[in-house]
């Protein structure tokens, strides 16, 4: 992998350098240059929060458009279980699978029906001798990405079965094949509908050697009006949907919390925001949380509902998706009594090559001069982390200066205090 | 190149939700500077366990971090009521730690034998009513 590809663009036009996003970066990997916002790729782990409080809209995730992809003859939609959760008043999941249809698309395959296979078999796999515990999910893709950058030593806690997601567009391609075995392979699409950017860097990059079955993503909230329009007029393709296939269980991931109590155990910790979830991963780390089977991390407050590419304020999707899950059965996928294994084709050990975040120089020795004189010449700086040098810390803006990256005039305070001692020099001369 | 960097924190006393922001913000720097993971993990636990013990204990102190390229010297130093037994304190599950902060998740007495566990070398000088210096070693 020669460079990791995001989705996050930047509008150069609407950018003022404002440095919202540069503060509120978690892996400080934005900074001002030239006037506009520059994203370190190394650093940026794809979670969307520049994106989400960025007053101009000057960010924004590529995704691809529906209509660009009509050529498929075969084209099945994925929805994350979190689009259910974004129109008013809906009681009945089947209403959005015929819209749909009726929209262009000519399968439905829930990522929630995946979900619920996901959670059968990470119970099964909780029960395996000798796996490091507390096992950590591996369905958020900004999660996994953090942990590979900078929780190297946590990557055999990961949860080793392939996200919903993926599993199913495997299911999905595989149900094509079979209902339509005159198709060829490049004939069938597999659409994702994405509440949020990183599922999209995620398809675009795969997970360290594993490739994405993921054709073309589609963002929640650019298909959302589409399917409104078709919600008002149900059946205008002449297909007809065959009704949901998942339960309480597999709609529930949309929201934080839903995985870990599709575990039925009181064992596990689920945590929201990716702040929180950075927290979550110290404890961790220090062995410093309570013996717990399972611990769940969505960077997005409230969980996928909280993407930013979903319409609703997260709190009140997850409000409208309990009246969708409450006449449902718990679970409509069931993994067989007698089965004992996960099958292969779940399961995966790819994990990126530790990349550490931020290391200053190759050489130890050269490393430790640098981070001596960024100490110092942090001591010389304001410290109040104002912003106006395009960094997010008087700290980080050491760090680049020590780097060659920032000139030291871009600090004001101390522009202006220099121009002070001019003054009172000129003074008492 | 015999240079050390040093990192100096001071550890606030009777403050849980800050405690272990020091053995963070080492981890941090210690990632910067290329230590591999295993090296990293070792000092942030030897530190966190560090942190909590002077939260508990001594009402704060001070922790010092010097980093060599062969070798992590952390030095926890408090002016709280001293260890009088100190083979006692090693022991596992042994613990003075008071309900309430048992309540709270700490005090399992695991502490120094953790600290003693991920370190190479580790030193306690005690003096009871006077305070309480522990240096520890961790080699690269």
């Amino acid at each position: 992998m020669d460079s990791y590809r995001h989705s996050v663009v930047l509008d150069v036009e609407k950018c003022t350098g404002c440095t919202t996003c540069v503060r509120h970066c978690p892996t400080e990997a934005i900074r001002i240059n030239g006037g506009h916002a520059e994203i370190n790729t190394d650093r940026c782990i794809d979670c969307g929060e520049c994106i989400r409080l960025c007053p101009h809209n000057a960010k924004k995730a590529m995704c691809s458009k529906f209509e660009h992809y009509l050529h498929y003859k075969w084209k099945v939609a994925m929805p994350a279980p979190a689009l259910f959760g974004q129109f008013d008043g809906l009681d009945d999941v089947d209403v959005v699978l015929q819209a749909l249809l009726d929209i262009g698309f000519d399968d439905v395959f829930e990522v929630a029906k995946a979900a619920e296979f996901v959670s059968a078999y990470t119970r099964m796999y909780l029960k395996t001798e000798g796996i490091k515990k507390p096992v950590i999910s591996s369905a958020c893709p900004v999660i996994s990405r953090l942990i590979s950058l900078r929780f190297p030593y946590l990557k055999d806690n990961i949860l080793p079965l392939l996200p919903p997601m993926e599993i199913a567009a495997m299911e999905a391609r595989r149900r094509a094949k079979e209902q339509h075995p005159e198709l060829n392979d490049n004939e069938i699409g597999v659409f994702f509908i994405t509440p949020c950017p990183a599922k999209v860097s995620y398809i675009r990059n795969g997970y360290g050697d594993y490739q994405s079955h993921v054709d073309v993503v589609v963002a929640l909230n650019d298909i959302y009006f589409q399917l409104l329009g078709a919600m008002k007029n149900p059946g205008q393709s002449g297909k007809k949907t065959t009704g949901s296939e998942s339960g309480m269980i597999g709609i529930g991931w949309a929201s934080s919390g839903g995985e870990s109590s599709a575990l039925l155990n009181d064992n596990y910790l689920y945590a929201d925001g990716i702040e929180n979830c950075i927290q979550v991963l110290d404890s961790i780390e220090n062995g410093n949380i309570p013996q717990i089977e399972f611990v769940e991390l969505n960077a997005c407050i409230g969980g996928c509902v909280g993407g930013i590419m979903t319409i609703e304020n997260p709190f009140i999707a997850k409000t409208r998706l309990q009246t969708v899950r409450r006449y449902l059965p718990v679970s409509k996928n069931f993994v067989s009594p007698d089965q004992s294994y996960i099958p292969e084709s779940f399961i995966t050990d790819s994990f990126p090559s530790y990349m550490p975040l931020a290391k200053l120089s190759d050489s130890m020795a050269e490393s430790m001069r640098m981070m001596a004189q960024i100490q110092k010449l942090r001591e010389t700086l304001p410290g109040i982390d104002c912003g106006a040098c395009g960094a997010p810390t008087c700290r980080a803006f050491a760090e680049d200066q020590v780097k060659g990256v920032a000139p030291p005039e871009r600090c004001c305070v101390v522009l202006q205090q220099r121009e002070q001692q001019k003054e009172n020099a000129d003074d008492s001369q | 190149m015999t240079d050390s960097l040093t990192f100096h924190f001071d550890v606030d006393g009777e403050n849980f939700v800050s405690a272990g922001q020091a053995s963070v913000q080492v981890k941090k720097n210690l990632r910067e500077l290329g230590f591999p993971p295993e090296i990293i993990r070792r000092v942030s636990i030897a530190m966190y366990e560090g942190e909590i013990n002077m939260v508990i204990h001594a009402g704060g102190g001070a922790a010092d971090v010097d980093v060599f390229e062969d070798r992590i010297v952390i030095v926890l130093s408090d002016h709280g009521p001293g260890i009088p037994d100190i083979d006692l304190a090693m022991q596992e599950g042994y613990s003075t730690a008071t309900d309430n902060v048992r309540s709270l998740g700490f005090g399992a007495g695991m502490g120094l034998p953790n600290m003693k566990r991920y370190t190479d070398e580790m030193r306690i000088e005690s003096k009871v009513g006077k305070g309480t210096v522990i240096t520890m070693c961790i080699f690269v």
